[in-house]
């Protein structure tokens, strides 16, 4: 009841956007937050089910963005040509000094076990820096400007979607195996590393992604608006429908992401719900609750921690490469943190952490203000600066229209835990 | 031997200096991290917010100062302002502590549930922040900007390379010792101190011996609310305040008091420079240092750098994740794994 009351008003919201501002902008936050509601489902697998503190939301996100590069770009021949051995051989050696660096670790004993080990290790990072840059250099000369780097496999766009889940899922493992089994904090820690060095890893290596040069005009599901208006049925039609070409073409195009990306969204929420409700879901949450006694039982907690940590982060992974490839653009200095990792972690508090219906509805609210809040402000600034004579005063609070939104969800996520620790949505 | 002198003289230009001043700002921050870990028993990830709001009511102090034309001379203005920021900021956590997080203390909540909390309260800093002085670089170091700058130091060794110590490095080192020996001077041999250490150890045993905890964690927040402001300062006079860096200063803060041990002051002061030491040295270019050792003939032809310095994230990282496999109580045995 509750529920159907809430989503009612998140629906209303959006409809009053398009009522006031136009059917554009409410489609650009209908998508916006299907993509959100999928990250909040991702998070809250890992939080509400299994009570796992992963702050590092941002890179998975980046990691699902990186393979709608790999996958559906096109490839770059000549690049491949000028670097690409080089830079494969280079990573594979790279993988080989940490396999066998491991694996010396392991077999050895006694007192030379440290050097031998220190050793491959170095003796492998000069090997690998060798082939491996003078690769990567050879790529990025390839006409810097427009390419400058590997391109993708050229497979349909669509493709990149579980490919981003797989992505996400793999950097996953080597996190969880490294930081879960420890204390919580750890995880959290570790996790808000590894999305830094992600973000690193993608701007700087401009063969992989171009890097802050950004990969704009990548392949899309769905039709160009330009194709539509050059269609005369299409134009047509809308005309039927009383609409400008342009408008309509952005229109339709819109209306169609935000069916794909809904069926992904009412895909992940049944397939979430049914593991919540299995008895994979009650064991995880048993674990959740009572750790020492899920050990006590059997159960081995830091895999079954793994697994769901490997699960939320690909589900991430997937609402990355939706949301990059409705952008049509993969821009690595978009990730910021506090926009890709703990915004999210607003939307599962304040919705209801360990109630999917609880994240999607965050993920739909917090977006929606996230939007929103800034027309709001700048209102009010703007009122209270109208108040005030000229000068360098006025001038700073119309400024600082901009700032209003994070402490606005700050308060959100403090007045929710403070007043509803549930969230809007409790956990059943 | 002029080779080696010379070498020794790039090394210590570009990674010891530097790094050493790195380190101390670094072990400031880290020691704030440890000590609300040791006595609060979370992760405070508002951290790097706190210290940004410290430095930010720094930075204002002292442009009101300069305007009043108030000086230290050769010193940075921004050591006169110090207090104010201090205040401030302790106003600020102590604010914070009253509104938000004594609620969930008296509740015993999970430590879990206060780092989401602080994930609130860092929202809220940050925006506190950007509202007031807004997002871009800010520098406030004014005085004399060398000690030694390179020039001098050639003519007067008659070496090739030259040796330049900025004034806030070593006003970050003397300053960041200052406060380190106050503050084990406050925990060794106060009461207060000791009430904290005790309170630290054994939290019910401290409560039955009579030990006031809301007085041992306002102190706890004055204390940390000194620190970080003093730890951003220097960092700003060093570098330059900017809000976004201050929040991303969080990793290696994280990652000195973990490599230390969580809750050992003396392992986030060890963590700190570990960290820093690694942060510069991989990610320095080794050539010219290099190319004074070596015989011309092996004279390397590339920059013979680690890694960029784009991944000085990545050290912090690995280093913590060594400590993680390895050690994971850190060098100085901290609280828990």
């Amino acid at each position: 009841m509750r529920a159907t009351l809430l989503f009612g008003l998140v629906a209303a919201l959006i409809a009053g956007t398009w009522a006031t501002e136009g059917a554009s902008s409410a489609l650009t936050i209908l998508n916006y937050g299907i993509i959100s509601a999928i990250m909040a489902l991702g998070v809250n697998l890992q939080w509400g089910f299994a009570g796992l503190f992963n702050v590092g939301v941002m890179g998975f996100t980046a990691l699902g963005g990186l393979a709608v590069v790999l996958i559906s770009a096109a490839p770059d021949r000549e690049a491949w040509a000028a670097g690409g051995g080089g830079v494969l051989l280079g990573l594979l050696l790279g993988a080989a000094t940490i396999v066998a660096a491991i694996t010396a670790g392991a077999r050895l004993r006694g007192r030379a076990r440290v050097w031998i080990v220190a050793a491959i290790l170095l003796g492998g990072f000069v090997l690998y820096r060798a082939i491996f840059d003078a690769g990567a250099a050879a790529i990025e000369a390839v006409n810097p400007a427009t390419s400058g780097y590997l391109g993708g496999l050229g497979l349909p766009v669509l493709l990149a979607w579980p490919a981003g889940g797989l992505l996400a899922a793999g950097v996953a493992w080597i996190v969880g195996k490294t930081a879960l089994g420890l204390r919580s904090d750890y995880l959290a820690i570790a996790t808000l590393g590894i999305a830094e060095i992600v973000i690193a890893v993608m701007k700087n290596e401009d063969w992989l992604a171009r890097g802050v040069k950004n990969v704009a005009g990548l392949p899309r599901p769905l039709p160009r608006e330009v194709d539509l208006q050059a269609d005369p049925l299409f134009v047509a039609r809308a005309e039927e429908f009383g609409l400008q070409a342009v408008e309509a073409s952005s229109l339709v195009v819109k209306l169609g992401y935000a069916g794909l990306c809904g069926a992904v969204l009412i895909a992940l929420l049944v397939a979430a719900q049914l593991a919540l409700r299995s008895p994979w879901g009650r064991m995880m949450r048993m674990i959740r609750d009572n750790e020492v006694s899920a050990r006590a039982m059997g159960k081995d907690v830091t895999r079954q921690h793994l697994q769901v940590f490997i699960l939320g982060s690909a589900i991430c992974g997937i609402a990355g490469a939706m949301m990059v490839t409705m952008d049509g653009l993969l821009n690595p200095s978009g990730y910021q943190p506090l926009r890709f990792t703990f915004l999210i972690w607003v939307m599962v508090i304040v919705g209801g952490s360990g109630n999917n219906f609880g994240a999607v509805l965050g993920g739909f609210l917090i977006w929606f203000l996230w939007v929103q809040v800034d027309p709001w402000s700048a209102t009010l600034t703007e009122w209270i600066g109208a108040g005030l004579p000229e000068g360098a005063l006025r001038e700073r609070i119309e400024e600082s229209a901009a700032f209003f939104k994070l402490p606005v969800m700050g308060a959100l996520m403090l007045l929710t835990l403070r007043f509803a620790p549930r969230g809007l949505i409790p956990e059943r | 031997m002029t080779d080696i002198l010379n070498a020794l003289i790039v090394l210590a230009n570009f990674v010891l200096i530097p790094a050493t001043a790195y380190g101390a700002q670094l072990a400031l921050g880290a020691l704030g991290v440890t000590l609300i870990y040791g006595i609060l028993r979370f992760s405070n990830f508002a951290h790097g917010d706190t210290m940004a709001f410290g430095t930010m009511c720094v930075i204002l102090g002292t442009w009101g100062l300069q305007s009043l034309g108030v000086g230290l001379g050769p010193l940075p203005t921004a050591l006169l302002a110090l207090p104010v920021g201090i205040a401030a900021c302790a106003a600020l956590v102590l604010g914070t502590d009253r509104a938000v997080y004594r609620f969930y203390r008296r509740q015993k909540a999970a430590p879990v549930i206060l780092v989401i909390v602080s994930m609130g309260v860092m929202f809220i800093t940050n925006g506190i922040v950007r509202f007031v002085i807004g997002v871009d670089d800010q520098t406030f170091a004014d005085g004399e900007r060398f000690l030694i700058s390179a020039r001098e130091f050639r003519t007067m060794t008659g070496l090739d390379e030259g040796l330049a110590i900025r004034t806030t490095q070593v006003i970050t080192i003397v300053v960041a010792f200052a406060v380190v020996a106050a503050l084990f001077w406050f925990l060794e041999r106060t009461r207060t101190g000791k009430s904290m250490r005790a309170f630290s150890d054994n939290e019910d045993l401290a409560l039955l011996s009579g030990i006031d905890p809301e007085r041992v964690v306002a102190v706890t927040w004055i204390v940390v609310a000194a620190l970080a402001t003093v730890a951003g300062t220097l960092y700003g006079l060093d570098k330059s305040f900017k809000p976004f860096t201050y929040f991303q200063l969080l990793l290696p803060f994280f990652a000195a008091a973990i490599v230390g041990g969580l809750g050992s002051p003396i392992g986030a002061i060890a963590g700190g420079f570990v960290i820093a030491f690694a942060e510069v040295a991989i990610t320095y270019p080794l050539r010219k240092v290099l190319g004074y050792l070596l015989p011309e003939s092996l004279e390397p032809g590339g920059l013979v750098q680690l890694l960029s310095t784009d991944y000085k994230f990545a050290v912090s990282f690995v280093i913590l994740i060594l400590v993680l496999l390895v050690r994971p109580t850190g060098l100085f045995a901290g609280k828990s794994v």
